[in-house]
This record gives structure tokens, C-alpha cells and sequence, in this order.
């Protein structure tokens, strides 16, 4: 049972994500001007796994490892008391992000927050000389004054929709889904693996 | 002044009776036991469907006056042992001063004829301060009434001083209550030895512990011909032990609460209620068990409460810290008639033997029996009223009982004290 | 995955579910206490009272960073500056506490049940930082996260705890929680060192043969001989417990190759221990339990406060 509601459209497909991800590879070295000074750090659960595609796609451009991070954001959180969920991820930066380019990425930028808290974590771990956002999809209703430098596809959509990615690797098939949301619940990413319970 | 008591089921296995009928009182005494009495004036109460016995009788009772009035005082105490039902309580004497001396046990009498609502019978120190070094003046307490000798809350460590204690009490014709708990052993003992203790992380109290005494006690016993009275006897081994104590012949005769019937030590939770820190502390099943065939087959002598009231803010604290003894003047009637009565484990006049008979017996005080001549001490009981132990309904002013909100069957209604009433349809009487 | 506890007291009411949980946010606590900046703002504006009614150093320093590391204001209540010394009831003071709109209160006492007493007077959540005799459940915790470390999982692990069992609080909260994760337990002391009934705690062997039990253990628990704590003396000499129960060089002989040593702490080199195998490289997990002790200790103030909306304003 899918618990983020009805769907109603598939706003992008298999081919139509591929497509974005390499024209947001070539914008992010466009203008970075290279590979040279750039990080790739994507946010857990779908951000990581985007993160693990651009940085496949940039080194087949270039020829070169771009070093890979994944960020878990739970911890800076401003809905714990709220929202809690006791599931904890790992944050693991394998190398040092004092003074290189870090290229943040997400799967949908929506209020904000998620990016806010990811920036916090991103500076008690080290002092980046620059921060750029990388996002799929941009679906509008921003609370705080944040967005993306690089986006793969502008869906706009309603307060009383979910827009939700899912990824080949974890959930067995990979489409942005626009979702009704039920009454009651909010807009959040889908857990891990929901598409194979379907 | 002349008292009609009409139409209650009559019981008392002194003289036999087990039957319906009237008894009528004049001065304080009865007159008359029989159908269909007539009587030309007096006061005429029907109580149909009650149970009428000789008045009941708790020769173990903290009062706590004088010096502890805080905790409860000869006032409140015997509107409490009113309330649930006595005509009598014996008094133990760890109170502040020690009542080792008469002129203490002066003041308990003299205070209790002035403001109590039952008869309050004295018992007097062992030995001075419960300190167990130096014997209390026990022949003065005796000529002014003290009815039986204890160093009940600690007892007597020192065997030497135990057979002093009894060599010197046997002249008197009082016995020897004893409070069994060998400091050695028992230490800073807590709840029992044994599941209790390993679960709570609490000190052990070991049953081992009381029953070293009770058969140092019985050899003592043996040795002085003193009469011996075990207090509050919490284990199987402990009940064997004065079965074999009578079997052999001796004076020896006990004691058991309702508390160690039936509550054990599993009953202890997590919750760490300090209700149920008792001393001696809630035993195994299998000891409560073993009590309750003691209360049957003739061993146990008396059921008492060792009613021990503590203030709230003394027991409302650290497990470890808070006080020994739940009250249970209230509450030991109803206890009993449920748990015993309504089970069939005992009749009402086996009730009426653990309660009213043998304690007198005890504490060496007048027959009361349903005869003529007899002095008008009497409990009315309604067999069958359903009650739920509450707080606010205490008349002692204490609270720590750890039956709080049990479904009772059965409790007195009415209480005659010498002819006059102390309690009638369950309101005590001003 | 959910976590129903308002309390971490009775470590057996946990399940095997509940505890691998812990371990596991444990774990991913260990990646903030290796940045540079070890510190999250995970608990920001959340007020913890530390109410240490005894004397303790690691338990409460512990606590402190923990708390500190998820950004919680911290109250260090207890010692000489306690209430209580004036003559105010311990519950009475919790409750002024509470009058302060607390989050959570830590609690250590020297008398046994005194965390749940605090639970009911405060009604917010409460951790038992140790509780007389009774409860240790987040040193058991700890001793949990460092065995699963080093061996990958506790199931199948044979355990042995050495020394004073009946007046362990460890004991109360790690035999339970040993078997929740389905580890075999042996404990092994003087009788007179025995609580009345282990195998109510949860031990499947009972012994005071140390040389006979030693190369089955997978883990070799020292406990620390409270010599503050013995009413009498339960054993002739100091000397002669080392001899008998003493963890030396001479019986390392007899352990298992991969057999580790922990020791809640503090240590009494000499007694428990000799001083090579309290710093034994491999088989010493000492000081990893104490890092360990930091872990455990946030993950359990964050699950115990997760999805609690007073305090704060999301």
C-alpha cells in the first residue's frame, strides 16, 4: 500500500531522468569550468543515490573520480519534536570538504528546509569555499530564501500533492510521481523500497 | 439501661451457639440469651441478617502515643479499631518515650478510658529503652495492667537477656511476646531473601533470620516454663516449629497477620511500594500457604494486624529509607471473612476462636463469651456487604495499607463495648 | 521501525528489537564524536537534569558530553548542594525541578527503585543513571555496544561476569539484556559475593571455579569490588581475591585467543585486574567501553526525546 496517497501523473520517466542528470553533469562542470575542485555530497535516502549517478556521468565526461559523500540530515532537523522518526542514517564524507566546491544534491527541493539543515550539517563537518544545490525536480512553495543552481525539471504543483522520486536501486523503478496527500499527511520522501511492497 | 439485640445469627463456639436469637443486655452485662426476649423498656435494635460474636479482639497494634501522635493517637487509633470492628486492642510499646515503666502504662490507660473507642490493653517493655541490656519494671507495669511483656519492633538480640526477660515475666502470669529478627543475620535487610531481593536489587531479610529466633525463643521457653507468644510468625519453618513447640507440651502460642496470608513477596513490583515494606517482610507463596494450614489446623492461635501506621510523607520516599508496617485495623475483618470465610477454608467459629477467643486468652483479659454474666463486648457483622478498601474512608490517620482499592466482602456494622455501642450501622458513635 | 519507550529503567522490559535499535543510533553517533566539531544541534533547546544523588565521575561525565554533544542545556543537580541536606524529600525536590519545565531527568541514587519514584513524581521521561543495587541499564548498554563491536553480533557469545554479582547494578541490567540478545552467561564469584537467586536475573551458570569456567568465555566481565558497598567482609583478604578471582597474566593462559576483557570502572589495578591485562592491546576493551559509554548514552536521550513536542516549538 502506497501511504503517500493516489497517484496522479508520472511527471518524469526512466529516460527523461537519465536525460536530466547528464545535462545537469555538463552544466555543473560548465560552470565549475572542470572537474578540478568540485565535490559531489548528496542527501540520504534518494539525494545520495542521484549523487552516485552525476558523479558517474562527470567522470565519464572528464575522466576523472570526482570524490563522493552522502549526508544524513536527521540530526539538524527543526521538526524533531514534532516529526520524529528514530531512524537514523549515516553521514559519510570520506574526504575533506575545507575549501572545494561542494555540489549538494537533492532529490526535490520543496519548502527548503531539508537544504537549511543540510548546509548546517555541511559546516560543522568543514568550511566548503562554495555551495551549490543540484535538485531533479523544483516543485515551488519555498518558506526559507534558498535555491537551486542546477535543476532537472520545474513541476509545479499543489500544497495537496506529494511529488516523490523513485530510484531503480532502491525501489525497483525509476519516475517522478505526483501524488494527491492525504488528508492529514505531509509532503515527505518515500520510504526506501515502498514501490516493491505495491 | 437496658439493650435489646434482636434477631442476628448468634456465634460463639465458647458456649455452642450457632443460631438466631435475641440477647439482652442491662448494665453493661448480658442477662439473657434466647427467642422471642421481651423487655419493658431500653433501646431495641433488629438485626436481621447480621452476625453477632464476641467482641473481636487485636493484640498487635502500634497506637503510637505517646510521641509519635503524627502517625496516629489513642483517639484516632481506636476509632480506627472501632471502625473495623474491635472491642479491644493490645498496644505495643515502641512509642516515644518507651512505655517500659507504669507510669506510661498509666497514661495509656487513663487516656484511652478518656477519649478511646475501645478497650486499650497495655503491653508493656521487656526491658528499658527496647534496648535489651536492662529488664523494664515489669511487676509495677503488671499491677497497673499491663497485660503482657514485649520488645516488639527489634526483640531481644542477646539469648542471655531473652531468658532473664522470661525467668523474671513467668511470675506474673503475663507471657512474653517475641518480636523474632536476628540483627546479625538480618542486617539492613529489606524485603526477602530470595527472588525479592535478586529482582529489586534490595537487601535480603532471610527467613532464616526469624526462624533462629523462634526456636532460641522455644528453648528458652523450655528452659524457664515462661510463656511464650511468637509475634507476626511469617514462615512454613517458623509455623513448624511452634507446632512442634505445642506438640511437645510447651506454653507456646502465635500470631499471623492477614497481610502475611495474603500478600507475598512477588506482590513487591518494580513499582517499589512502600506499602509493602513490612517487618517481617511479605514472604514466599508457599509460606502464605503454609500460615493460612496453620490458621486452620489450630496452630496459629490469633490473627492480629501489627497495624503500624506511618505518616504519608514517611513512606511517600526511597524504598530503602521509608519505614517498615502497613496499617490494617480496617481492613483485617473484611480480609479475613473474604479470603477465609466465603472460601470455606475456616467457619465463623473457627473466625471467631482467631480473632476474639484466643487473643483474649493471650493477653490473660476477661472472658467474653454470648452467656449470661458475660460482659456486653460484641461485633456485629453484615456477612455480606461488598466493600472496596479506599483512603478517604480510614478513620486511622494513616494510609499505608497496601490493600488500597481490594473488593471486600463482609466487615463489622455495629460495635458494643460494655453494653454501649461505639459504632452502629458502620458510623462510629460520638 | 518504532521505539515505544518514555523511560530507559528497566532494561528488560526492552526488546532485542528495541536494543539493537539503540546500538545501532549508537553507532551512527560515533561518526559526530569523530568530526572536529563534535556537535550536533539535534536537541537544541531541550533542558536535561542530571540528578546524581551519589558520588559519581564516569557515569555523570558521560552524560554531561552527551548531552552536550546534542546541544541540550544541562542541569548538574546533587552532591552537597542537594536539597536533601536541608531536609527536603527527594520527591518533593523533583518536583520543585519540574516547576523549571524540564525535558528529561538522569537520575542516580544509591537506594534501589529511586528512577521509577522520580518517573511518577516528574511525569517526563527519565534515564536510571544507576539506581543503588538494582538497575545500571545504560552501563549494560555500553557493554553491549562494545561486545557486539568487536565480534559483529552478541548471539551465541559466551559471557562470563566475575566478582561481586549480588551487589552488582550492572548485573541487574547487562544478565537481562545478555539474554534478550542470546548470549549464555556465566557468573562466577565467592558465594558469599551471589545475590540469593542469580538465574532469577537471568545467569545459566553459577560458579566460583574461575579456572574451570575461563576458556569457555568469549567476553571476561571484571566487576569492580565495591569495597564501599560490602557490609562485613565477604572475603578474608583482598590477596586471596586476587588469587582466586583475580584477572593476571598467569591465567590469561587459559582464555579463548579472541576473548576480550571489559570492566565497567573505575579499576582497582591489583585486585580485578593486574596492570597487563587492564592494558592488554587486544584483549582490553576498557577504554572503549568508556567511548562506547558517550554513544550509547546519546542515542538514548535522542530516541527517549524524539517525536516529543514539549519544550520546543518545531
Amino acid at each position: 500500500m502506497n501511504e503517500g496517497g493516489n497517484v496522479k501523473s508520472v511527471c518524469m520517466d526512466e529516460r527523461e531522468i537519465d536525460r536530466s542528470l547528464t545535462r545537469i553533469a555538463h552544466q555543473i562542470l560548465e560552470a565549475n569550468k572542470g572537474a578540478g575542485n568540485i565535490a559531489l555530497v548528496g542527501i540520504v535516502t534518494r539525494g545520495d543515490l542521484l549523487a552516485k549517478r552525476l558523479a558517474e556521468r562527470i567522470g565519464a565526461i572528464e575522466g576523472v573520480e570526482v570524490p563522493l559523500g552522502r549526508l544524513d540530515i536527521s540530526l539538524y532537523r527543526d521538526d524533531f519534536a514534532t516529526y520524529f522518526s528514530p531512524e537514523v542514517h549515516s553521514t559519510q564524507i570520506p574526504f575533506d570538504i575545507d575549501g572545494k566546491t561542494i555540489v549538494l544534491v537533492d532529490d526535490v527541493l520543496f519548502t527548503g528546509r531539508t537544504i537549511r539543515a543540510a548546509l548546517d550539517a555541511l559546516m560543522d563537518i568543514g568550511r566548503p569555499a562554495c555551495v551549490q544545490l543540484a535538485v531533479l525536480v523544483d516543485r515551488g512553495h519555498r518558506q526559507l530564501p534558498i535555491r537551486a543552481d542546477f535543476v532537472g525539471k520545474n513541476v509545479p504543483s499543489s500544497l495537496e500533492e506529494n511529488v516523490r522520486l523513485f530510484l531503480d536501486e532502491v525501489d525497483g523503478v525509476s519516475a517522478v510521481e505526483i501524488l494527491s496527500l492525504a488528508p492529514g499527511d505531509r509532503a515527505h520522501a518515500a520510504p526506501i523500497g515502498e514501490k516493491e511492497g505495491e | 439501661m437496658a439493650l435489646m439485640l434482636k434477631n442476628a445469627r448468634v456465634i460463639d463456639p465458647q458456649v455452642d451457639l450457632d443460631e438466631v436469637c435475641d440477647v439482652l443486655i442491662r448494665d453493661g452485662r448480658v442477662v439473657e440469651v434466647g427467642h422471642d426476649l421481651q423487655m419493658p423498656k431500653g433501646v431495641e435494635r433488629d438485626l436481621t441478617g447480621k452476625i453477632l460474636v464476641p467482641g473481636l479482639v487485636d493484640i498487635h497494634v502500634h497506637l503510637r502515643d505517646p510521641g509519635q501522635e503524627q502517625k496516629e493517637d489513642i483517639t484516632s487509633g481506636t476509632r480506627a479499631a472501632a471502625h473495623g470492628g474491635f472491642t479491644t486492642v493490645a498496644c505495643m510499646p515502641n512509642t516515644t518515650p518507651t512505655i517500659d515503666n507504669a507510669q506510661i502504662v498509666e497514661y495509656v490507660k487513663s487516656r484511652a478510658a478518656e477519649v478511646g473507642k475501645c478497650r486499650v490493653e497495655v503491653v508493656g517493655a521487656c526491658t528499658q529503652g527496647l534496648r535489651g541490656e536492662t529488664l523494664s519494671e515489669m511487676g509495677d507495669m503488671a499491677r497497673h495492667g499491663a497485660c503482657a511483656f514485649t520488645d516488639d519492633g527489634r526483640g531481644v538480640q542477646d539469648s542471655g537477656m531473652m531468658r532473664r526477660t522470661m525467668d523474671y515475666a513467668k511470675q506474673f502470669d503475663r507471657v512474653v511476646m517475641s518480636h523474632c529478627q536476628d540483627e546479625g543475620l538480618v542486617g539492613a535487610g529489606q524485603v526477602n531473601e530470595g527472588a525479592a531481593s535478586t529482582r529489586l536489587g534490595l537487601l535480603g531479610w532471610p527467613a532464616a533470620g526469624e526462624e533462629i529466633q523462634i526456636g532460641r525463643d522455644i528453648a528458652v521457653c523450655r528452659l524457664t516454663g515462661c510463656p511464650l507468644h511468637i509475634q507476626h510468625l511469617s514462615t512454613a519453618r517458623g509455623l513448624d516449629m511452634v507446632r512442634a513447640a505445642k506438640a511437645e507440651g510447651l506454653p507456646v502460642t502465635c500470631e499471623v497477620t492477614p497481610h502475611h496470608m495474603f500478600l507475598c513477596e512477588d506482590d513487591i513490583t518494580g513499582a517499589y511500594d512502600t506499602s509493602f515494606k513490612v517487618n517481617p517482610p511479605l514472604r514466599t507463596r508457599e509460606d502464605c500457604q503454609a500460615l493460612i494450614e496453620g490458621v486452620v489446623d489450630g496452630t496459629v492461635d490469633a490473627i492480629v494486624t501489627d497495624h503500624a501506621p506511618h505518616c504519608k510523607f514517611e513512606k511517600d520516599r526511597e524504598f530503602e529509607l521509608a519505614p517498615f508496617g502497613m496499617t490494617g485495623i480496617e481492613t483485617s475483618l473484611g480480609l479475613v471473612i473474604t479470603n477465609l470465610v466465603k472460601k470455606g477454608v475456616i467457619d465463623w467459629n473457627r473466625l471467631v476462636e482467631l480473632m476474639a477467643v484466643n487473643p483474649r486468652r493471650i493477653i490473660r483479659a476477661e472472658r467474653v463469651a454470648v452467656e449470661p454474666g458475660s460482659v456486653a463486648d460484641f461485633t456485629v457483622i453484615d456477612p455480606d456487604v461488598q466493600w472496596t478498601v479506599r483512603v478517604e474512608d480510614f478513620l486511622s490517620k494513616a494510609q499505608n495499607s497496601a490493600f488500597i482499592g481490594t473488593e471486600l466482602v463482609g466487615r463489622a456494622t455495629d460495635v458494643y463495648v460494655g453494653g454501649y455501642a461505639t459504632m452502629e450501622e458502620g458510623a462510629i458513635v460520638e | 521501525m518504532a521505539f515505544n519507550h518514555r523511560h530507559l529503567i528497566d532494561l528488560s522490559e526492552y526488546s532485542a528489537e528495541d536494543i539493537t535499535l539503540i546500538l545501532d543510533i549508537a553507532e551512527r553517533f560515533r561518526e559526530v564524536n569523530e568530526r572536529r566539531i563534535k556537535k550536533v544541534p539535534t536537541l537544541k533547546g531541550y533542558t536535561v537534569v542530571n540528578m546524581f544523588n551519589e558520588p559519581s565521575t564516569r557515569t555523570r561525565s558521560s552524560f554531561e558530553i552527551a548531552e552536550k554533544r546534542l546541544s541540550c542545556d544541562t542541569l548538574n543537580f546533587g552532591g552537597s548542594s542537594t536539597s536533601t541536606v536541608k531536609g527536603e524529600s527527594l520527591l518533593d525536590t523533583v518536583r520543585t525541578l519540574c516547576s523549571y519545565k524540564i525535558d528529561l531527568i538522569v537520575v542516580r541514587d544509591k537506594h534501589a527503585g529511586v528512577p521509577y519514584q522520580v518517573a511518577q513524581a516528574s511525569g517526563v521521561p527519565v534515564i536510571d543513571a544507576g539506581d543503588g543495587k538494582h538497575q545500571h541499564p545504560t552501563q549494560a548498554l555500553l557493554d553491549l555496544y562494545t561486545m557486539r563491536k568487536r565480534f559483529g553480533a552478541i548471539e551465541g557469545l559466551h559471557v562470563g561476569i566475575v566478582g561481586d554479582i549480588g551487589h552488582s547494578r550492572v548485573c541487574g541490567s547487562l544478565i537481562p539484556a545478555l539474554k534478550t540478545m542470546g548470549a549464555e552467561v556465566t557468573v562466577i564469584g565467592p558465594p558469599t559475593l551471589m545475590p540469593a537467586m542469580p538465574e532469577l536475573l537471568g545467569a545459566d551458570h553459577v560458579t566460583s571455579d574461575f579456572d574451570a569456567a575461563l576458556p569457555q568465555l568469549d567476553v571476561v566481565y571484571m566487576l569492580r569490588i565495591q569495597r564501599e558497598r560490602l557490609e562485613g567482609a565477604p572475603f578474608p583478604s583482598l590477596r586471596e581475591y586476587n588469587l582466586l578471582f583475580g584477572l593476571t597474566r598467569e591465567r590469561e593462559k587459559l582464555m579463548k585467543p579472541d576473548a576480550i576483557v571489559c570492566h565497567p570502572g573505575p579499576l582497582n589495578r591489583g585486585v580485578e585486574l593486574d596492570d597487563y591485562m587492564a592494558d592488554h592491546l587486544e584483549r582490553s576493551e576498557i577504554l572503549d567501553q568508556v567511548y562506547a559509554g558517550v554513544l550509547v548514552r546519546m542515542a538514548s536521550l535522542y530516541l527517549l526525546l524524539g517525536g516529543t513536542d514539549h519544550g520546543v516549538d518545531a
